[in-house]
């Protein structure tokens, strides 16, 4: 499959054929989900929970600019530097200065999707510099030189029959098991050494707070506090929505970020990072820098209902519970960011016209709005991407980049048509009307509705007429 | 006013939808919508005929004729608005609007507002209800099952689930049936695949989501299954022929209707 969103149609149908993928991906997002429903269920409270995140994450995004200079200016009085990078050419330059500056050629890592949008890693490889992903799904696909395909289980599209396998093939000495206890612990002793040796450890970060600067970072596997704690430089590497106002808003958010994601009331490990070591201290990095992109997110900022892309805190629950995610799994999409929240936050990131086939790639249906833990309306800025798409690019400066790239002048002449026959009841009539005697000449073929479905077959006589038709019989009766 | 204040800030605290419902009418308005107008016309008029034999009077305006959905979810809302003021107009009555599909009831009801601005819409689009949610919840309506012992399975479309909350009432009005077994099938909950033009831009998203939603439906082993949604319909129906299978959706009015052995129209 291509990474570009404009191979989706392509990786789509790829991906359908694929029926081990699709079982792969149907188990652990029905796995996800039913451990998500079990939490959910068993806390009435969680409704008003949902709408707590959404006020806050709203509040926080209303005060962005002050909130972050606000942190920057709290992060650098507890001695964190922040760098603040544009674009990911920015962030990627940013982050290899500070290695050259450091002499680190070592570097461990702990997820961070969003160094997966500046492709970090390949800037870093090209540089000299060795990366190793220590989150274990990141680190599967890492072996394999694939890209994660879930923003929390990256290696969500492997069972534990190629997981075995790819061990087998990239670790020394482990011999083929599929004990899942056996290959996770094969796996942490190729990444202690690792962690040992490393002379810069990278991270993301869940949430920034602005009044305390500190760095907050949810994990479950505890590579992330081995990556923020071991190595003598850490660099947090975050994307500007992710500041929150004080510490109190922490918990509400958690709490949601952990129940949507899997399940948990509480991840393994949450770590709180607020400055490097003091002198008396005996570890912890001796500097610690924040990388904060932006790479389109202000635009979407700009943009009162685009804005609220913005309060996601990617839990993943919106692709555990999508229907098209679910069988075509993340790769497909082409993007870092797959799935619901990728189909809305993507084109703000690449434009329309590379992403095009995203907003329309949804039914609609709504699950994924229903499960969002701070309330993205996640259908209906799909619907505002829908209407940028195919609008007439007249401003100066566009609402979403590329915006207009989807317009089909037939397909707006098609919309024109029916919008003249719906308006009046009388063309509309006439309309049905002749479709009722033309119906044996319809075509009977309509692609691709026909090639697994028969078509619906146009009445007789309409329900106008037969309304008509009753109300005549039934005076006559009377 | 006030009761609508309330009902936002209860809503806003709970998970289940709350909605105020008002007493049972002397008459209503119709909404057949386009699909069932030129395709399904049947389920028309038995939504005409279960309404009247619980004694209400049904308004059918000849000049309606699609609720907007189509250019709406393409993009295109400004040829949507105008079909959708075009409708507005046509329901000028303070009686209940009784809508024959949950997609659609969701669209007016819950759209319009983002496609029109018109100080008296908020009115108007209370008084938008899915049929089964107006036979359950305004008519309290207590179904006489005449029908022979059968199992039936039931297919909530999306829009009547999340945004009507339709697929509780369509359930509760089932459960009245007493020859009938209600079965729950596999991931009831998720969507058939159709999606308006989804199913023609996206055809093998569509298709394999479709393929699903038939597999788990025949795998319950039904007599047949029931949906307020011809366009759900439209599409597993379709999917059914097309494999031969031998099981055929019923949309929820002709259904009704003949289990309380109302002639078959």
């Amino acid at each position: 499959m291509t990474f570009a969103p404009e191979s989706f149609r392509d990786n789509v149908s790829q991906a359908l054929k694929d029926q081990q993928l699709r079982q792969n991906i149907k188990g652990a997002t029905d796995y996800f989900a039913a451990n998500r429903q079990r939490t959910v269920a068993a806390d009435e409270h969680f409704e008003q929970l949902r709408e707590q995140g959404r006020l806050i994450k709203q509040r926080c995004l209303a005060k962005l600019p002050e909130l972050l200079e606000q942190l920057e200016h709290k992060l650098t009085a507890n001695g964190i530097k922040v760098h603040w990078a544009q674009t990911t050419e920015q962030a990627n330059e940013t982050i290899a200065q500070l290695l050259a500056q450091h002499g680190a050629t070592r570097a461990v890592k702990g997820k961070s999707m969003v160094s997966e949008e500046t492709e970090l890693n390949d800037h870093l490889n090209a540089r000299g510099v060795e990366t190793l992903e220590t989150d274990m799904g990141e680190y599967i696909v890492q072996l394999e030189h694939e890209r994660p395909s879930h923003i929390l289980a990256p290696a969500i599209h492997k069972n534990k029959v190629e997981v075995a396998q790819i061990f087998d093939k990239h670790i020394e000495g482990l011999g083929y098991t599929e004990d899942v206890d056996a290959l996770i612990l094969a796996a942490r002793h190729v990444m202690r050494d690792k962690f040992k040796q490393a002379d810069v450890g990278i991270t993301g970060v869940n949430f920034a707070v602005a009044q305390t600067g500190t760095l907050c970072l949810v994990e479950n596997e505890g590579n992330g506090r081995m990556c923020s704690t071991v190595p003598d430089l850490h660099i947090a590497i975050t994307g500007i929505e992710k500041v929150v106002e004080s510490l109190s808003d922490i918990p509400p958010l958690l709490s949601l970020l952990t129940r949507s994601a899997t399940g948990q009331v509480l991840s393994t490990y949450f770590n709180m990072i607020s400055h490097p070591r003091k002198s008396g201290e005996k570890d912890g990095p001796k500097a610690v820098h924040l990388v904060l992109l932006d790479n389109g997110r202000s635009d979407a900022f700009g943009d009162e209902a685009f804005r609220q892309t913005l309060q996601c805190i990617r839990c993943s629950a919106c692709m555990n519970h999508c229907p098209v995610y679910r069988r075509v799994g993340g790769h497909a999409y082409g993007t870092v960011y797959p799935g619901p929240i990728g189909q809305i936050l993507t084109p703000h990131m690449q434009g329309l016209d590379k992403t095009q086939d995203l907003p329309t790639a949804s039914t609609l249906c709504g699950s994924c709005a229903e499960v969002c833990p701070v309330k993205i309306p996640i259908p209906q800025l799909l619907l505002r991407l829908r209407m940028f798409a195919q609008m007439p690019d007249k401003d100066e400066k566009p609402v979403v980049a590329g915006q207009g790239a989807g317009r089909k002048s037939a397909e707006a002449f098609i919309w024109w048509l029916w919008r003249y026959f719906h308006q009046s009841g009388r063309r509309y009539r006439l309309l049905t009307y002749m479709l009722t005697k033309m119906r044996w000449a319809l075509p009977r073929v309509i692609k691709p509705w026909t090639d697994s479905r028969e078509l619906p077959t146009v009445a007789k006589m309409t329900l106008h007429q037969r309304v008509k038709q009753r109300q005549r019989q039934q005076g006559a009766k009377r | 006013m006030l009761a609508a204040f309330i009902c936002r800030k209860l809503n806003s605290m709970s998970s289940l939808p709350l909605r105020l419902y008002p007493a049972k009418p002397s008459k209503v308005y119709l909404y057949g919508t386009c699909l069932i107008d030129s395709l399904y016309p049947d389920s028309g008029i038995a939504a005409i005929e279960l309404l009247e034999s619980q004694g209400i009077e049904v308004i059918f305006e000849q000049a309606q004729s699609c609720c907007g959905q189509p250019p709406y979810n393409s993009g295109y809302a400004h040829q949507a608005a105008k079909v959708a003021e075009a409708q507005v107009a046509l329901f000028p009555l303070p009686i209940p609007i009784v809508v024959l599909s949950g997609s659609c009831a969701g669209m007016i009801r819950h759209h319009y507002p983002e496609l029109l601005i018109d100080h008296a819409l908020g009115a108007f689009c209370e008084r938008v209800f899915e049929l089964s949610e107006f036979l359950y919840h305004v008519l309290n309506i207590q179904l006489k099952d005449k029908g022979a012992p059968e199992r039936i399975a039931l297919h909530t479309s999306c829009a009547a689930r999340r945004e009507m909350h339709s697929h509780i009432s369509c359930q509760k009005l089932l459960q009245q049936l007493t020859n009938v077994t209600l079965v729950e099938h596999q991931d009831a909950n998720e969507c058939c695949g159709f999606g308006g033009t989804f199913a023609l831009k996206h055809g093998d998203i569509s298709a394999a989501m479709v393929q699903d939603k038939t597999h788990n439906l025949l795998s319950v082993k039904v007599d047949r299954y029931v949906s307020a949604d011809w366009g759900c319909m439209a599409n597993i129906n379709g999917a059914l022929a097309k494999q031969q299978a031998p099981l055929e959706g019923m949309h929820i009015a002709s259904y009704l209707w003949q289990r309380m052995g109302g002639e078959k129209s």
